[in-house]
């Protein structure tokens, strides 16, 4: 098979030193194994997230988002934009979204990004990596590289809210989408079924309103606990540094004993693939995954 | 900021769903909820509203200003998408409260020190310095917010966390330095301001 290029995203917390680097170490190994080319979008910008909204606003939120589409479209002519980040997808889709539905918000737009010598016209698509995997690829081409399959190992696959809505995955459902729980099969995990795959984890209100936040990041732990999981899996640099990381003040909250790791989908494969568990960003996790270094250090 | 309140106030006699329509993000899609309450039923943090959306979206067509603009209640979303996705009339609920949100923190009627409002201002304050987000001084600012003592405090009390993040290499003490950021700062911040401008020519931000 031919590389596959895209005009790549990678967002602020994939930055070296960034709270999800490691995720873009395993991505960058993923990629490599799947004969993927990331090329970087020359000098992209952080994306406003979520909260962004507040202060931001609704037009510096899109013309932020418009100029990264914009120097795709410009220096990657033709590549799909990809993002791996949940916030990163969701805030350039929607501005694409909403910029292409909308001719004066477009020529607002387009107005401002003038000031930054750049023009957006809306022909770059917008992609999350997981649609990559999925649509471009397919679980049977995703399986064919599989080494290593991850037997015995039960994930407890979390979806979490920004890769499942409001866009999602093309032909899954919001409730109860499946593709990750598929995607920890390919890999030949077991993926356990439980009842908060698609609960929100506070996203980023964890730091301003940290005793909300953590009732939900103890019912999501709490739940994959209580389903046989040895580990989690997730999409998304949000949820996967919310529910890694309050784990030690969920305990100190509410008497719990948790200490479950929380990794990315591609840690898993690439670890599936064969890699290392430095190639596999393992390194970066907070809470240990003992068994899985165990497993990558094995031949 | 009180000037633009009165001028809003002034400009729509009254009629607040009329002034929603205009002025916030998505605003005229308010006409259609059905008060259903499928969005107050999914929403993670919905105990913690005080008005949850169904409520505000009636307390906007009954004309409650003050208590809509003035509420904690919006800046109780989380972003989760939960109430778009479920809204069998297809609000796009989550965009209206952060548009509701945005609109009262520029008339200066949001709660003065509501966390999440102070939050927000933090971050995108930081995005715009450099162009990309500094989770170190993003951190810092949070904990430092309400003066150094309590500063000193939470960030003891963050400090394994920070510690561990930093061993992981997902924490760079010398982000403090300035850190990551954006070679045409200078274009996207005049980007920003132009957009900003026209934003405020659009929704009444400015003085008459």
């Amino acid at each position: 098979m031919a590389t596959k290029e895209y005009a790549f995203y990678p967002g602020c917390s994939s930055q070296p030193g960034a709270s999800a680097s490691n995720y873009l170490t395993s991505v960058n190994s993923m990629c490599k194994t799947l004969d993927i080319k990331l090329n970087e979008i020359p000098d992209w910008n952080c994306c406003g997230a979520s909260i962004g909204y507040a202060e931001g606003g609704e037009l510096p939120r899109h013309a932020m988002n418009a100029r990264n589409l914009a120097l795709a479209e410009k220096e990657l002519a033709g590549q799909p934009v990809v993002a791996t980040c949940a916030a990163c997808w969701l805030s350039a889709r929607e501005t694409k979204e909403r910029l292409d539905h909308d001719a004066t918000l477009k020529s607002d737009a387009n107005e401002a990004l003038k000031e930054a010598g750049l023009q957006y016209n809306g022909t770059a698509e917008v992609k999350h990596m997981v649609e990559v995997l999925i649509e471009d690829f397919g679980y049977d081409a995703l399986k064919k590289p599989v080494v290593k399959p991850l037997q015995g190992m039960k994930f407890a696959g979390y979806v979490g809210c920004q890769t499942n809505r409001p866009f999602g995955i093309q032909g899954e459902s919001f409730e109860n989408p499946v593709y990750l729980d598929k995607l920890v099969e390919t890999m030949g995990g077991e993926a356990v079924s439980y009842d908060q795959k698609v609960t929100c984890c506070g996203g980023a209100l964890a730091f301003s309103e940290p005793e909300k936040a953590q009732k939900q990041i103890k019912d999501i732990v709490e739940s994959a606990y209580d389903h046989g999981a040895e580990m989690i899996v997730t999409p998304c640099p949000l949820c996967q540094a919310n529910v890694e990381i309050y784990q030690g003040d969920v305990n100190k909250r509410y008497g719990t004993k948790f200490n479950i790791p929380v990794l990315y989908y591609s840690q898993l494969m690439t670890l599936a693939y064969g890699g290392s568990a430095k190639e596999a960003g393992l390194d970066g996790q907070l809470i240990k995954a003992t068994q899985l270094e165990a497993f990558a250090a094995k031949k | 900021m009180s000037d633009l309140n009165a001028q809003a106030k002034e400009k729509y006699h009254n009629n607040f769903l009329k002034e929603v329509a205009a002025n916030v993000e998505e605003g005229d899609w308010v006409k259609m909820c059905m008060q259903c309450g499928v969005c107050s039923g999914s929403c993670p943090f919905g105990p913690h509203w005080a008005h949850p959306p169904q409520e505000i979206f009636m307390m906007i067509r009954a004309g409650k200003r003050e208590e809509v603009l003035t509420s904690d209640s919006m800046w109780m979303c989380t972003s989760c998408y939960n109430c778009i996705v479920r809204c069998p009339r297809k609000l796009p609920i989550t965009h209206i409260m952060h548009g509701l949100a945005n609109y009262a923190h520029r008339l200066g009627l949001a709660p003065k020190n509501q966390p999440t409002r102070q939050f927000a201002k933090l971050f995108w304050n930081n995005i715009v310095k450099t162009g990309r987000v500094n989770e170190l001084k993003l951190s810092l600012g949070l904990y430092f917010k309400d003066g150094l003592a309590s500063g000193i405090k939470t960030g003891m009390a963050m400090k394994n966390v920070g510690l561990g993040l930093m061993k992981a290499k997902r924490l760079n003490p010398m982000e403090i330095l300035g850190g990551h950021g954006c070679k045409d700062i200078k274009g996207i911040q005049a980007m920003v301001k132009k957009a900003q401008e026209i934003e405020a020519k659009r929704k009444g931000f400015t003085a008459a």
